[in-house]
């Protein structure tokens, strides 16, 4: 063979494969974690393992549309991820444990089932204790039995108003209580109430009052971002259950479930109104506790137990009852 | 004016490696997007595979290569490269007399544009999931790379980009508007040539690839500038001409398969502006969603469209151009001429819109090709914008309005050796060309 021919070959050679290898090889030495809707698979890899005290480094792409990252029940700002962009993120755990890491933004009528875990081993195991009941379970609540309230306000209640009532109220503290506010739906707080004298707006201001002083504005306020950014897409911004995929959702339904569970025979159903005084004023905090923490069994609602801290729950709670009452005026 | 009288040119297009060297950073791209493809984000607006293929090579090709160099992106396509080299059996040497793998002719019946129609067609029905889908994109890419091996170990030549090649095909034909050509500067020469090294190779380089005798090339359809000719040539009597535009339409072809790519380009262009570039959602969904019931009914239409309904107003337009003749294949793919150049433009209108539209992405992809984060350029985190936004409308009119008068001069030109009037065909270009103007605007 001419020598200009083996050259010519030589150089060919090496830059086709140059063009491959070298990619490929930063390909292989870039693991990302992939983030589509969850029809088309959710996390890829879903499962990730991690180390107490050594830090874990993660990158994430987006495959189809615009997805976040954040960890359950840790204090951490939620990492955007864009489609074909990369997004990294470092995260240091402390205790062993599995943790749950899901998507923060609205990417589908799934979105929420986009979760995957963290499995974070070493250091100290921590102290076998017993899970703490939810008070609903305390309490023997079927969470998902109707629980229509039987008497609902003609107006709005208002907690500024029924402040000026409380003197009125015979052995009141027991009605401020945090166990009596939790285990208590305001229809029962009004019903109990029917002796005090007064008329029935002003019980029901007086309710109002009740669970304004079970909470504060702050409390309300961060109540009111986890609502905006996990609820409303299902649930409506203004509580009416008419969210941006309540449509998609009552109307996907069955097979939406089925495309991801194969045989579970599980329908979606309409999301909740917090707008229908008769659905909120007969659910207890308890009750309402213990549906975000378990999730609606069989309706589509995600359980988001993994997910939010008891104080983020209870909060949310709290916001969810300002869609019937005024907590400040 | 001829253009290899220049030294620098004719020294540039007699030497084999300049050629060779854009043979292989081309075909490099071409693995390189294939790869890109396959293990680069799924994510087609920050792929390599998709913003290097359907955006920038698109523009490049339908903007400026087609209309001022003809079939030029040929000249350097890298498609048939590895299927010449292995033909050769070398990378320098030309193609041996005795064929390397089986050699064959390829069957005459096949020997014109149909094959190229319909695997243009083909591409086009699933060009919704092909423009969008790097996996896709790879896989369309490697195998017509696979298909122009395989038939060089069949064939003799160049078979894939002759006779299949999808791109080819309408590259041909709009080719005989460009203002550069290929042609033999003396008939005579090539009559008393001995051996026809320029056909049948010698020692200075191949036959010509394209299966094409250059002393009897007398439009650019068939000419792949594979630029052999101008290395085989003993006499030196090849040259590459610049010209006027459109020059090879006053000599219209009387082919249907030629004509027939012409209304398929037209068509494709409209439904395109329709589908791609339009606001109807679920025409969108229908063309993406292949395989579905509403993509077969997509389908149909787009095939009674291109096959029937456009073919079928011009033989009327055509017919009615005078009556009194009987309107036979030949006069028929002769006024279909016209729609030549006015396919050319809409395809310029058409790719105005979307390579403006994205070419940021291009940017982008540049610096970061498989989206894993790199950042070669620092300009991986540009911000998508369309560009030119305001350009955009009043360009695509000039185009549709240049195509128009180019059409209506072609069709009086034409009128005569079709015997008919051009009248009717005039209207059906502005009829088309009012129908873009609406979809695209």
């Amino acid at each position: 063979m001419k020598r200009p021919e083996l050259i010519t070959r030589f150089l060919i050679t090496v830059a086709l494969l140059g063009v491959v290898a070298l990619p490929v090889w930063d390909w292989a030495q870039t693991p990302l974690i992939h983030a589509s809707i969850a029809e088309h698979g959710g996390w890829s890899p879903d499962v990730i393992q991690a180390k107490v005290g050594e830090p874990l480094h993660l990158k994430f792409t987006s495959d189809d549309v615009m997805h976040g990252f954040a960890v359950g029940q840790m204090e951490m700002q939620p990492v955007d991820i864009e489609p074909g962009k990369v997004s990294e993120t470092t995260l240091t755990f402390t205790k062993p444990g599995i943790y749950t890491f899901f998507c923060t933004r609205w990417c589908g009528i799934n979105h929420w089932r986009m979760r995957g875990t963290i499995e974070v081993s070493g250091g100290e195991p921590p102290a076998p204790e017993a899970a703490p009941k939810p008070l609903y379970v305390t309490l023997g609540l079927n969470l998902d039995a109707p629980h229509p309230a039987d008497d609902v306000p003609t107006e709005k209640p208002s907690a500024a108003r029924g402040m000026g009532l409380l003197h009125q109220v015979a052995n009141l503290p027991a009605y401020q209580s945090t166990d009596y506010y939790r285990s208590h739906t305001p229809a029962q707080v009004f019903q109990d109430l029917s002796n005090s004298g007064l008329t029935n707006p002003q019980r029901w201001d007086v309710v109002a009052a009740i669970w304004a002083q079970n909470t504060t504005p702050l409390a309300l306020a961060e109540g009111q971002k986890i609502y905006a950014q996990n609820c409303a897409a299902c649930h409506g911004e203004t509580g009416g259950g008419d969210g941006v995929f309540a449509d998609e959702l009552v109307a996907s339904g069955e097979a939406s479930m089925q495309t991801m569970s194969g045989s579970m025979e599980m329908s979606m159903q309409a999301p909740s109104s917090f707008s229908d005084p008769r659905r909120i004023l007969g659910a207890s905090p308890a009750l309402l506790q213990g549906k975000i923490l378990r999730g609606g069994m069989g309706t589509g609602m995600p359980m988001w137990g993994s997910i939010f801290t008891d104080e983020q729950i209870w909060n949310v709670v709290a916001y969810l009852y300002s869609f019937q009452f005024d907590y400040f005026k | 004016m001829e253009l290899t009288r220049l030294p620098f040119i004719k020294s540039l297009l007699k030497n084999r490696y300049p050629q060779l060297a854009l043979f292989v950073l081309m075909l490099a791209g071409f693995v390189f997007a294939i790869l890109a493809g396959l293990i680069g984000t799924p994510v087609g607006s920050h792929n390599f595979s998709i913003v290097f293929v359907w955006i920038a090579w698109w523009a490049i090709l339908i903007l400026v290569a087609v209309p001022f160099f003809g079939r030029g992106w040929c000249a350097v396509c890298p498609i048939p490269v590895v299927g010449d080299w292995l033909q050769r059996g070398a990378v320098l040497e030309p193609t041996p007399k005795t064929p390397k793998w089986l050699g064959f002719r390829f069957p005459a019946r096949f020997r014109n544009m149909w094959m190229q129609n319909i695997s243009f067609t083909l591409v086009a029905l699933f060009s919704s999931v092909i423009l969008t889908t790097p996996i896709v994109t790879s896989v369309v890419l490697a195998a017509m790379l696979f298909l122009a091996i395989g038939l060089s170990m069949v064939f003799e030549r160049r078979a894939f980009c002759r006779y299949l090649c999808p791109v080819g095909g309408f590259i041909g034909l709009y080719a005989q508007t460009a203002p550069i050509e290929l042609r033999i500067k003396d008939k005579n020469v090539c009559a008393k040539c001995v051996g026809k090294p320029c056909y049948n190779g010698s020692n200075l380089g191949s036959g010509c690839l394209w299966d094409v005798f250059p002393g009897g090339l007398t439009k650019n359809t068939y000419c792949g500038l594979c630029m052999e000719c101008i290395r085989t040539c003993p006499h030196d009597n090849i040259a590459v001409n610049l010209r006027p535009f459109s020059a090879d339409l006053a000599r219209p072809s009387a082919k249907l398969d030629e004509a027939f790519k012409a209304f398929i380009m037209l068509g494709a262009a409209l439904v395109y502006a329709y589908v791609l570039m339009g606001s109807n959602g679920a025409a969108k969904l229908a063309a993406y969603n292949v395989f579905t019931p509403n993509w077969f009914v997509y389908t149909a239409i787009f095939l009674a469209f291109i096959f029937i309904l456009l073919p079928g107003l011009y033989w009327l337009a055509v017919k009615s151009g005078n009556p009194n003749l009987p309107l036979t294949g030949k006069r028929f793919a002769i006024a279909s001429t016209p729609l030549i150049p006015l396919g050319l433009m809409f395809w310029v209108a058409f790719s105005l819109s979307f390579v403006l539209t994205n070419a940021t992405y291009i940017l982008a992809a540049l610096s970061d090709p498989l989206g894993l984060g790199w950042n070669l350029f620092g300009t991986a985190d540009i911000a998508w914008q369309p560009v030119l936004s305001a350009f955009v409308a009043p360009a695509q009119i000039l185009a549709l309005v240049g195509g128009l008068a180019w059409a209506v001069r072609t069709a009086q030109k034409i009128a005569p050796q079709a015997e008919i009037s051009a009248a009717p065909v005039i209207v059906y270009n502005l009829a088309a060309a009012l129908l873009m103007l609406w979809l695209l605007l």
